[in-house]
């Protein structure tokens, strides 16, 4: 019975770090990379964008009903494959979610959709297969509780997640 | 944590716990047509029994929307024989059938309930059956005489003796309850604090159960639930082939959703969907031959039908852009499906011959549709005021009720099927 109890709250504490979002779209990042004064334009020359920047950002976010990455997650997802491309070792777990709205069933497939995106953008980028396991949550594990589209937009998501983190 | 990775730890926080706490209350609204009228007389000796057998009986009745009670106030003592009966009397309260009976305890402890139906215009008796039974079985007799009634009276099959299952959600709390086709009665079969999804009945009325693993949960024995499918990615959606002898469910292990078949304990395992797209939702017809589904290949969720032993879909909705949730009628004639229409999620029903398409409710979010097994009553998943409720519809949108539980989440509605007599 004990150990019953134990694995159960073992459970619940795991998940409850896996749900509390991960510091996410912080506005850190101008305020780390102040417009500089441009000085006389170079060319193109790729900044090497600080990597712990665009690590920072572990989610991606979706227009209803959609599973397509929008242009300004790009960076974030490139930044991350390279680094599970240059760390062979880590793991990655991507959790696929969908507002409340519509069949849950379809949802869980919605959701595995959104993860199977992110992973083949990250495969694109370096990473591996087996180093990214994309899976759904439907919409059983809302972030946000309201009814309403400020709500249904931040569950519609997928989350990265690290070895360690889940 | 993925659901993979916390699913051997599911056994230890699942509870077999015992009558679930609150019941789920039913309220009816709208009528149904051609109803008939029937006095359910209380039994002679009904107190003997630890309910009211009479009440369940003429509740099952008039929820079914196919009966009308008449009030049988002011009879004493109550006719037991058809002799005793005041057929004129029957005849000027306009009621066409009426059903007598008694009840008694036995030398042995046990219950002796016996009824005759009547039909009071002919003043003969159309039927009636004695019971032994426990006092524990009061519900299923009542339950029992009402299907007997409803059958003679309709010539189809009545489902009140028939199981339901569904999913109650306080906070983080999963509930996955069974309950006698009326709400009452309710058993909690399993609880965990993380999500429980789309149970399936299969057709002998034991109990699969999907996390984003499939379990199979055995109803007589009180067993641990079977994983059966566990694979890369998530495992989610199962249906059973009429037969019982397959599982159909949604994969994720090579890519998108696709939809596989195996047997009951996850052997012979064949993919069944071969597409780029998002293949879910699987639902046999009656005669095991083909297989109902949702897939977003053509741009948006439609349904779509094809062999249940492979071969190429073939398209079955066309209006509108959020067609999902298929379910075919037990006698394989009417589609029952979720269509978004104008931001709302409705019940809709598709004649299977001539593809007319008939809108059976106007909710904001309605899922979930599970047919009862004669037919003839959809039970589905709302909510009220933010609140998810199961409700019925009778499957010509004539008839309506609700149920719900307080302060709970209600969804995910399955209807069991019938059990042998």
């Amino acid at each position: 019975m004990k150990k019953t109890l134990f694995s159960a709250l073992t459970l619940a504490l795991l998940y409850g770090c896996a749900s509390t979002p991960v510091e996410t779209e912080k506005p850190a990042a101008p305020s780390v990379q102040p417009s500089l004064p441009v000085s006389p334009p170079v060319a193109a020359r790729p900044v090497p964008a600080a990597p712990q920047i665009d690590l920072s950002k572990r989610s991606v976010f979706y227009d209803y009903d959609k599973y397509d990455i929008k242009d300004e997650y790009r960076p974030a997802l490139q930044a991350h494959g390279k680094y599970l491309a240059e760390n062979r070792g880590k793991k990655m777990l991507i959790q696929g979610n969908c507002d409340e709205r519509g069949s849950r069933e379809y949802n869980i497939a919605l959701g595995q959709r959104r993860a199977e995106g992110v992973k083949r953008m990250l495969v694109l980028m370096g990473a591996t297969e087996s180093q990214v396991e994309p899976v759904s949550l439907g919409e059983e594990k809302p972030r946000c509780t309201d009814h309403a589209e400020g709500c249904w937009s931040q569950n519609r998501r997928s989350d990265m997640l690290y070895g360690g983190e889940y | 944590m993925s659901w993979r990775t916390f699913a051997p730890l599911l056994a230890a926080i699942l509870l077999l716990a015992g009558p679930a706490q609150a019941q789920l209350t039913i309220e009816i609204i709208g009528g149904g047509a051609n109803q008939i009228p029937i006095a359910v007389l209380p039994f002679a000796g009904e107190s003997a029994l630890p309910q009211s057998i009479t009440e369940i009986i003429e509740q099952d009745l008039s929820r079914s929307g196919r009966f009308r009670a008449i009030f049988v106030g002011g009879v004493s003592p109550p006719p037991t024989e058809i002799a005793q009966v005041d057929f004129p009397e029957w005849k000027s309260r306009l009621a066409d059938a009426m059903v007598i009976g008694q009840a008694q305890r036995l030398p042995d402890g046990k219950l002796e309930v016996r009824f005759r139906l009547l039909d009071v215009l002919k003043q003969s008796q159309i039927g009636g059956i004695a019971f032994t039974l426990t006092a524990a079985q009061t519900r299923l007799t009542a339950h029992k005489i009402a299907d007997f009634i409803y059958e003679k009276m309709t010539g189809e099959r009545g489902v009140f003796s028939t199981r339901i299952a569904y999913i109650v959600k306080q906070g983080p709390r999963h509930e996955l309850r069974v309950a006698d086709a009326d709400g009452q009665n309710a058993q909690s079969i399993l609880i965990s604090s993380e999500p429980i999804m789309s149970p399936a009945w299969s057709p002998d009325g034991s109990f699969q159960n999907k996390k984003p693993i499939l379990f199979v949960q055995n109803l007589s024995a009180s067993k641990q639930p079977a994983p059966v499918a566990n694979y890369r990615g998530s495992n989610s959606a199962p249906a059973w082939s009429p037969d019982g002898k397959q599982l159909a469910a949604v994969l994720t292990k090579d890519g998108t959703s696709q939809i596989y078949l195996m047997s009951p304990d996850g052997t012979n395992l064949r993919r069944l969907t071969v597409s780029q797209a998002i293949d879910t939702e699987p639902f046999f017809t009656p005669d095991g031959q083909s297989i109902y589904f949702t897939s977003d290949r053509g741009g948006s969720p439609q349904i779509y039908r094809m062999p249940a032993s492979g071969g190429e879909p073939v398209r079955m909705t066309f209006e509108g852009d959020y067609n999902v949730s298929p379910r075919v009628s037990p006698d394989g004639k009417v589609l029952a499906y979720i269509s978004r229409v104008s931001g709302r999620f409705q019940l809709m029903v598709m004649d299977l011959e001539s593809k007319q398409v008939q809108t059976l409710t106007e909710g904001q979010r309605d899922e979930s549709p599970s047919f009862a097994p004669n037919g003839r009553i959809i039970l589905y998943a709302t909510d009220v005021d933010n609140r998810g409720v199961l409700a019925a519809v009778s499957s010509d949108g004539r008839f309506r009720q609700r149920l719900g539980i307080q302060a709970a989440d209600v969804r995910e509605p399955s209807w069991g099927p019938f059990l042998g007599n």
